[in-house]
């Protein structure tokens, strides 16, 4: 049976693609942005997370744990420790649901089931269902019998893309989504490197390969002050997305720090605390770059 | 708002409530005088004569639209022979930081003089308190259920069209016509017709009367007026009020004044539940609007402005004051009148119209306690409407609440009525759908079903009071299946409800008899043409509801008990002790109820098949079944403010609810249950098949962000229409940050005009207890956007 590792399955959705929406994060990305408000979607494993606004301290997750007497201290019980196999019996112990596992084997029928629940709401918004993650072309086949099975149902579908990954996978799946929400964050390939860990050519050959057949592609752009909101890096957007064929709508997506607390209990060390959200002075100014290339962008 | 219309709303906002006793002083008198002397309809007509007559009459500056029901506005008048308050009653109200009246002591006097001396064991809630059996009084004392007309008359109605067409003289006609078709000599019935007819004609002329000493007050006061446009204004008041409501109107002006008039009389022969409303107002004033602007007499702006000084009418009337066990199910100034836009025409096609727009306009502008509005939502209603009134809704004064005008309708068919009545019908009070003008829709109470549930797991014991309130259905421990509990749980139900039942069959004939409403009658088809009185059974549709309450906490209950107690390995002792400790000791088992059980509101089904179980139960048990007046019983599913007095007196419950925290109200999710946003609450509750009840209330709250955002509305509008294509009834919703509540608690005077959607109507949030204030932040705020 075909499977994937989703990490979230969120309704409701109405900033990823029109209408109302489900979107489907699947776990897994090969850039590791130190902006990113979704870093628990960043490692291609399932992992023990606890929400410790949630947690009682009452050690109950220790006790059930197989492990937990041979592991040093008292009370909570670390998330990360070399004997845990994920057994997720502290998951089950925990009584607040602090403990959680984020990243769940699911099966395409499991999955559909979900999506399948919301029909009503996309007949009525245009909204359909959302691949994202995490990022979807790292689970390539598995988004593809997805997409297939929306496809079958009527549903309509986006696929939400960083853009780096296999050409050939990018232009199948972009093939079936109904449309294509691409990530562009910097075009200096330096930089790229440094913020995102990879470099930024692919990626750009990607979208230049995806916009030459895919009609309906939506260009998406953080906004993140200090990291990639000067003028020289948007122009450059802005230019690119003014010289692609089927770009249907530019956004420009402000930087919000509600990532950060997630990134401390997935154990990144790389996340920025000190990332501002941009003010509206500054989201004017983004603005204006795109309009000055005759770029219109939402918001 | 104008200049003018600022000012009237400034002094209905800043006019504190007031008592005065002067309607209790002229029934006394009239009662005292003429007791036994005529038949009881013609001795109620006559006594409503008598107010109009005698009673102060008012006409304030800068008013259009004029008469109140007290001396002056916001001075409420009682109704001893419903409900005597008792000094200390008076001395409380007075008293009390919470839905305050004032009381002075010239009141207190004629009441303890002249009020109580003649009332006390005379009153309606004397007399029926004193004929329920103790049974009634054991499990209405428990907080099982509540009863409507221990201290308030049956009303709970809505006009259709007629006084628009017809004036009182016309009605006059009509009853003159009934009267000359009796058969005394072979129909037993044509005497008790006889004095039913008399009575409304008497009723007719008590209005005209009424009206014409506002004619008379405003022809004397244009003589001493020395502003030429205030002259002509109360010139044209006299002409309206010499004309309206003894014949047809004519214009916008006396369209409004001749349903004001009618209002006024409704609200002052007796003290009836919700108030009472003009229903559809946009499509009834539509032929006015359109004359009015073609011939020149009208503009947009003057027909705004006279809804304007028509809506603060409304306002000025806060409810007259409740005691006891009542106060606390509907602790509230409010009295439910609640005004339909948009809906459909009588031939199926979109009753909206440029009227309706103003309306949004006004609610929008002034943002007042009274009228409610809601939006009679159908798939012939255009987007624009929807979305006019959801940016209305977006200022987060909970109104208008919205309808699903096609399962009104389909729910209305249900019950027997034509397809022509029940799409002029609609939505008033709370949530619940009538043929306006041409139904009696009367609500007789609230009913504590998560208490039913605490009963089956002590064996029919209230622990509360340590009575044997409901039969022995079994020590817990014995169940098996949830099929045991469940029969468990409805044993005690049924159990309840009987009693519930039997004193309302009670009830209603105390009122047909003893209590019965003339100038109502008048309104109501099919009344003259039967010769019978409203209260008694004359009105076209007759349907009495119950109103379920705690569905929410009752499903999340069985879940809990089904996933520990039956699935898992708890003993159901050992879990009725934690519910009798209230969880002392046993936290960690209330953060895994909390936590880890399936819970409604999720799109879950193994939680929702629960719900829809409790439901059918309602259902079975009660639809259907015959009233006193040749109607039925039906469910419905309300809580107005009593979710909160049901919780009081309940101790804790299996979904990990401590004792006395207030129970779940209308069919939403228990507050913070759910947890998979608002589509999956739509999906929950569309699993009831709620076309079955007269009326459910689903509450939401968003943040202001999610409205905000691109296409906010739109994507807002698409949830609640894809709620309605799922036969949905109603949805509301609080448009508020948590952080301006908590402020609000904080600093309640710099906060007194923060209206918030509560049950099925909105209130000031600063006017509610705790516990509720409590409640609506806790309400899921729906982030999603």
């Amino acid at each position: 049976m075909q499977t994937g590792l989703v990490f979230n399955i969120q309704k409701f959705s109405v900033s990823d693609g029109p209408g109302i929406r489900t979107t489907v994060f699947l776990k897994g990305c090969p850039l590791c942005c130190s902006w990113c408000h979704n870093p628990e979607g960043l490692a291609p494993h399932a992992e023990l997370i606890v929400a410790e606004n949630r947690c009682a301290v009452c050690g109950a997750c220790r006790e059930a744990c197989p492990f937990g007497k041979a592991i040093a201290g008292s009370g909570v019980l670390p998330t990360r420790n070399q004997a845990c196999d994920l057994c997720e019996r502290c998951v089950e112990a925990c009584p607040t649901g602090a403990r959680q596992l984020v990243g769940r084997e699911m099966s395409v029928a499991e999955v559909m089931a979900e999506i399948l629940k919301d029909k009503i709401f996309y007949d009525e918004s245009g909204g359909g269902a959302t691949f994202s993650g995490g990022e979807p072309l790292t689970q390539a086949a598995f988004v593809l019998t997805l997409l297939t099975e929306c496809k079958a149902h009527g549903i309509r579908t986006a696929l939400d893309t960083c853009g780096f990954g296999c050409t050939e996978d990018l232009l199948v799946l972009g093939k079936l989504a109904d449309m294509v929400l691409f990530d562009v964050k910097l075009m200096d390939e330096a930089r790229h490197r440094q913020h995102c860990g990879v470099p930024n050519g692919p990626i750009l050959a990607n979208l230049r390969a995806l916009a030459a057949v895919h009609e309906q592609l939506w260009l998406r752009v953080p906004v993140i002050p200090g990291v990639n909101d000067d003028a020289e890096n948007l122009t450059a957007i802005a230019q690119l997305a003014a010289s692609l064929p089927h770009v249907r709508q530019v956004t420009l997506l402000p930087y919000h720090n509600t990532g950060l607390s997630k990134h401390a209990r997935v154990g990144h060390k790389y996340a920025h605390a000190d990332l501002k959200s941009p003010t509206s002075e500054q989201m004017m100014a983004a603005k204006n770059y795109f309009r000055a290339c005759g770029v219109d962008v939402k918001p | 708002m104008n200049d003018r219309t600022s000012r009237l709303r400034s002094q209905s906002l800043n006019t504190r409530p007031g008592i005065s006793p002067e309607r209790a002083a002229l029934m006394t008198a009239f009662y005292r005088e003429n007791a036994g002397r005529y038949a009881t309809p013609v001795m109620r007509a006559q006594a409503f004569l008598h107010l109009c007559q005698k009673k102060t009459i008012y006409i304030g500056a800068d008013e259009l639209i004029v008469g109140e029901r007290g001396p002056r506005p916001k001075c409420v008048p009682t109704f001893p022979e419903l409900t005597c308050h008792s000094v200390e009653d008076l001395e409380i109200l007075n008293a009390r930081p919470l839905t305050h009246y004032d009381v002075d002591a010239e009141c207190l006097r004629v009441y303890r003089e002249q009020v109580i001396p003649y009332w006390r064991g005379r009153s309606m809630r004397d007399r029926l308190f004193a004929a329920l059996p103790a049974e009634w009084h054991d499990t209405y004392g428990a907080g099982l259920f509540t009863e409507f007309m221990e201290q308030r008359a049956p009303g709970h109605t809505v006009l259709d069209d007629k006084i628009y067409r017809k004036g009182l003289l016309d009605f006059k006609r009509d009853i003159a016509e009934a009267l000359a078709k009796l058969d005394f000599l072979n129909d037993p019935l044509a005497l008790d017709q006889r004095d039913a007819l008399e009575s409304f004609a008497i009723a007719c002329d008590a209005a005209i009367v009424f009206a014409g000493r506002h004619a008379a007050l405003a022809r004397e006061l244009a003589g001493t007026e020395t502003d030429p446009q205030r002259r002509a204004e109360l010139d044209k008041i006299a002409a309206t009020c010499e004309h309206v409501p003894a014949h047809a109107p004519r214009d916008f002006q006396e369209a409004l004044q001749y349903y004001w008039f009618c209002h006024l009389a409704v609200i002052t022969e007796l003290n009836g539940w919700d108030s009472f409303n003009p229903g559809h107002l946009d499509q009834h004033l539509l032929p006015f609007y359109e004359r009015g602007l073609a011939d020149g007499t009208l503009t947009r702006d003057s027909a705004k402005e006279m809804l304007e000084c028509f809506f603060i009418k409304f306002n000025n009337h806060p409810a007259p004051p409740k005691v006891g066990v009542t106060a606390a199910e509907s602790g509230t100034y409010t009295d439910f009148a609640n005004i339909n836009i948009g809906g459909l025409l009588r031939d199926g096609s979109d009753g909206s119209n440029a009227v309706s727009h103003i309306l949004l306009d006004i609610v929008d502008e002034m943002h007042l306690l009274q009228p409610s509005t809601n939006l009679q939502l159908s798939r012939q209603t255009p987007d624009e409407l929807l979305h006019h009134a959801l940016r209305v809704v977006s200022k987060g004064y909970g109104f208008p609440s919205i309808f699903n005008t096609d399962a009104v309708v389909k729910e209305q068919l249900r019950m027997g009525k034509s397809m022509e009545d029940a799409r002029a019908g609609g939505c008033s009070g709370c949530v619940e759908v009538g043929a306006f003008g041409k139904e009696a829709f009367i609500l007789t109470g609230y009913f504590n079903m998560p208490k039913c549930l605490e009963l089956a797991l002590h064996n029919g014991v209230d622990p509360h009071t340590g009575k044997q309130l409901g039969p022995r259905t079994g020590d817990p421990a014995s169940f098996r299946t949830f099929d045991d509990l469940f029969a468990a749980y409805r044993a005690q139900f049924h159990h309840v409800l009987e009693i519930k039942l039997r004193g309302n069959q009670l009830i209603e004939r105390m009122y047909a008899t003893q209590m019965p409403a003339p100038f109502l009658s008048v309104l109501i088809d099919d009344c003259i043409a039967r010769g019978r009185d409203y209260n008694a059974g004359g009105a076209r549709y007759n349907n009495t509801y119950v109103q379920f309450v705690g569905l929410g906490t009752l499903a999340d209950s069985f879940s809990a008990l089904q996933q520990l107690c039956l699935d898992g390995a708890m003993g159901f002792s050992e879990f009725v002790c934690a519910l009798d400790a209230d969880f002392a000791g046993h936290e960690a088992l209330r953060q895994r109820l909390l936590n880890k059980t399936r819970k409604y509101g999720n799109d879950d089904d193994a939680a929702d098949e629960i719900v829809v179980r409790i439901f059918n139960t309602c259902i079975e048990e009660l639809d259907g079944r015959p009233d006193t007046k040749g109607g039925h019983y039906r469910v419905e599913m309300l809580p107005t403010t009593c979710h909160v007095y049901f919780g009081s007196v309940l101790g804790a419950s299996p979904d990990g609810r401590r004792a006395g925290r207030p129970v779940s109200e209308g069919i939403s999710p228990v507050q913070g249950a759910d947890r998979r946003g608002p589509t999956a609450v739509i999906k929950s509750a569309a699993k009831m098949d709620q076309l079955k009840a007269g009326g459910t209330l689903l509450n939401m709250k968003f943040t202001p962000a999610l409205i905000a955002a691109e296409h906010g509305v739109e994507n807002w509008g698409h949830l609640v229409r894809s709620y309605f294509k799922l036969d949905g009834h109603h949805v509301q919703f609080n448009i508020v940050r948590a952080d301006t509540l908590r402020q609000a608690q904080a600093a309640p005077a710099e906060h007194r005009d923060l209206i918030v959607r509560v049950a099925g109507y909105s209130d000031y949030f600063c006017d509610l207890c705790k516990e509720l204030q409590e409640e609506i932040i806790e309400r899921t705020e729906h982030a999603g956007f």
